[in-house]
């Protein structure tokens, strides 16, 4: 039992640590705090369902079509929503991606209405015997994409050139600006990318979950996973995912009805209490 | 066009700028307090929300609009007032004078136990910190049922004076509107002393506020204590006046409501609270009013009301970022100034250098 808790916790903080890592990629390239991560995951779980089971594309092409769908998607709120508010103030910023979060999930609902469907995305589920623990396949599934998406994603932003023009910028972009690095461009890429892995995650969310227009708010918990693994750090946030992902499903056996929800936030404030800075975070001093 | 010399300090903090101002806010007052007479039963509950939210908004306006920092839970902060009245008055028999100001207390003290963590650090902590004590405080609502009712909610009865009980809707709507007008003076009051004025300060710049020796943490805090008690007086007078309070009353959503009624109705002023209010609350009711002549396909749709705070936010956020109150400041710039007016006398200044973290 406990195995097998730890095993979906760590499944379910691969999704929360996805949802935090392009939260954290879009913060660090462009500073703006993505409160619309979790509905942009939503949109990506509902474009999969529709593409694979209403017009039953082919698996792999779906799931390309999906992903492809969702990088422009990803660009087109870039562009036309966040773009003309650049040099505006945090809280501007703030607020239109709250309001992209509540105008996703409205109209997600009027698209494919407010019932829940059972998605499983092609993962079948069966149990495997793994030293004497069952676990589900799904659970396996979710934690084998995640590893292979992380590599992928470091590949990315260290050996190719718009990664490391990405990196660039998210260190300092008036001095990647003045080397030549399309900043606009960096950012529409960056969304991109961010849409993508949110895609990702709510199509491995679906299997274990469920599909529903109100399935965003699991998006929110990324906050807590960012701010344990150190705001603004990468690994932070995949380490930060996990353990959220891990004490929650402990909770939900351990401790008394109400606690699983509410981990991920208590973690929260704990960590504000104690190490404010998060595990990998550094405290940063500003220049005047 | 008009001019005034200044001649003393006293002129630039003043309450009111002109003579005629204050004729204008006297004639105001007659309206609000006449308002009984030409309004039937369901406009004044109108106008009572707005009274009660345009409390909490002026609180959430020093927070985000004078200090710069965002709550994304003022839902909690304002369930926090509601359920200490509630429970005060209703299990253990407090009269509502004692629990009106106890449950704005309670509110404020959540709020230091919330903001001392989280605005010790640059950044947005507030927010997320916040974010959590609002999903916190529903759970607890949720599972405490002993106290709070559960999701069964609690009944709450009617504030009583003496021998009178605040019964009908238009008793209640004056004790809404002399406590809005008591908070409204008491933050016009605080923007103007020095403790107002650091508040501002770290908006604009915290590098800035404290070289000038603001202790960022302790104002920030200040600030947002303040604005908890603010939304705990709100939480409490809604609880009396709705009779009955349960967990849907107090969602995420409603945190994000309170927060397009400052950017409706004007970040940072104190006329934008309460233009602010007074959109929420007809809101929902022009929606439901539209929905008969809109197209079936969208007329019937259950989420139109966040569709609706959603698009608002976004095109708000985009073309006038003042809301209402700077959109009427600009009118009335437009007549006084009357040849003078461009279109760049409000253009705000933007920075497009890293910001402050």
């Amino acid at each position: 039992m406990f195995w097998q808790m730890i095993v979906s916790g760590l499944a379910m903080g691969c999704i929360y640590a996805l949802i935090a890592l392009g939260f954290v990629l879009i913060y660090k390239a462009t500073e703006i705090v993505n409160f619309a991560q979790g509905d942009i995951m939503m949109v990506g779980a509902f474009v999969a369902y529709t593409t694979l089971i209403l017009f039953h594309v082919p698996y792999i092409l779906a799931i390309l079509m999906t992903l492809v769908f969702m990088a422009l998607f990803g660009m087109v709120i870039e562009r036309v929503l966040l773009r003309p508010l650049i040099g505006e103030p945090v809280f501007a910023m703030i607020m239109v991606t709250l309001a992209v979060g509540i105008l996703l999930r409205s109209v997600a609902g009027m698209i494919w209405g407010y019932e829940t469907y059972r998605f499983s995305a092609g993962m079948v589920d069966q149990p495997v015997r793994f030293a004497g623990v069952s676990l589900s396949s799904i659970h396996l599934w979710i934690m084998g994409v995640t590893v292979i998406l992380i590599g992928a994603l470091y590949f990315f932003f260290n050996r190719t050139k718009m990664g490391i023009s990405i990196e660039a910028t998210s260190q300092n972009q008036l001095a990647a600006f003045l080397m030549g690095i399309g900043v606009k461009r960096v950012f529409s890429n960056i969304w991109a990318i961010g849409a993508i892995v949110a895609a990702i995650a709510g199509i491995l969310l679906s299997p274990i979950q469920f599909l529903n227009y109100n399935m965003g708010y699991i998006g929110l918990k990324a906050f807590p996973a960012a701010v344990l693994g150190g705001f603004g750090s990468v690994p932070g946030a995949i380490v930060g995912g996990i353990i959220i992902g891990v004490s929650e499903s402990l909770a939900g056996v351990y401790l008394p009805g109400g606690f699983k929800e509410t981990t991920a936030w208590i973690i929260l404030i704990i960590v504000l209490l104690i190490r404010p800075e998060g595990i990998f975070g550094i405290q940063q001093q500003k220049r005047v | 066009m008009r001019f005034i010399k200044r001649t003393t300090y006293m002129h630039d903090i003043q309450l009111f700028r002109y003579r005629s101002t204050l004729v204008w806010y006297l004639l105001l007052g007659v309206v609000v307090l006449a308002a009984p007479l030409s309004m039937g039963a369901y406009g004044m509950s109108l106008l009572t929300l707005v009274g009660i939210y345009a409390i909490v908004a002026l609180g959430l306006n020093l927070l985000t609009g004078f200090t710069g920092q965002i709550s994304l839970g003022h839902a909690a902060l304002f369930a926090v007032g509601a359920y200490t009245s509630a429970i005060l008055t209703g299990t253990h028999g407090v009269s509502f004078w004692l629990a009106l100001p106890a449950a704005g207390i309670l509110a404020a003290i959540v709020g230091i136990f919330i903001g001392l963590p989280a605005l010790r650090l640059k950044g947005l902590y507030l927010a997320i910190a916040t974010m959590g004590l609002g999903f916190i405080v529903e759970e607890i609502i949720v599972h405490w049922s002993s106290m709070t009712g559960g999701v069964n909610g609690l009944a709450v009865s009617r504030p009583v004076l003496g021998a009178f009980e605040f019964s009908s809707d238009d008793s209640f709507y004056y004790l809404v509107v002399s406590i809005l007008f008591i908070m409204t003076v008491i933050m016009k009051n605080l923007l103007r002393t020095p403790t107002g004025r650091a508040f501002v300060a770290i908006r604009d710049s915290d590098v800035a506020a404290s070289s000038m020796g603001i202790n960022l943490a302790a104002y920030k805090t200040i600030a947002f204590c303040i604005s908890a008690f603010y939304a705990g007086i709100a939480g409490s007078l809604f609880a009396h006046f709705m009779y009955f309070i349960g967990p849907e009353n107090f969602t995420f959503l409603i945190s994000i409501s309170f927060l397009v009624m400052i950017v409706v109705g004007g970040v940072g002023s104190v006329h934008g609270a309460v233009f602010g209010a007074i959109f929420i609350t007809l809101l929902p009711e022009f929606i439901s009013f539209t929905r008969g002549y809109l197209p079936e396909v969208i007329g019937k749709q259950v989420g139109l009301q966040e569709a609706t705070y959603g698009l608002v936010l976004i095109l708000f956020l985009r073309f006038e970022p003042m809301g209402l109150y700077g959109r009427w400041l600009k009118i009335k710039f437009y007549f006084e100034h009357f040849p003078f007016y461009k279109k760049d006398t409000f253009k705000r200044e933007r920075k497009f250098y890293r910001t402050e973290h």
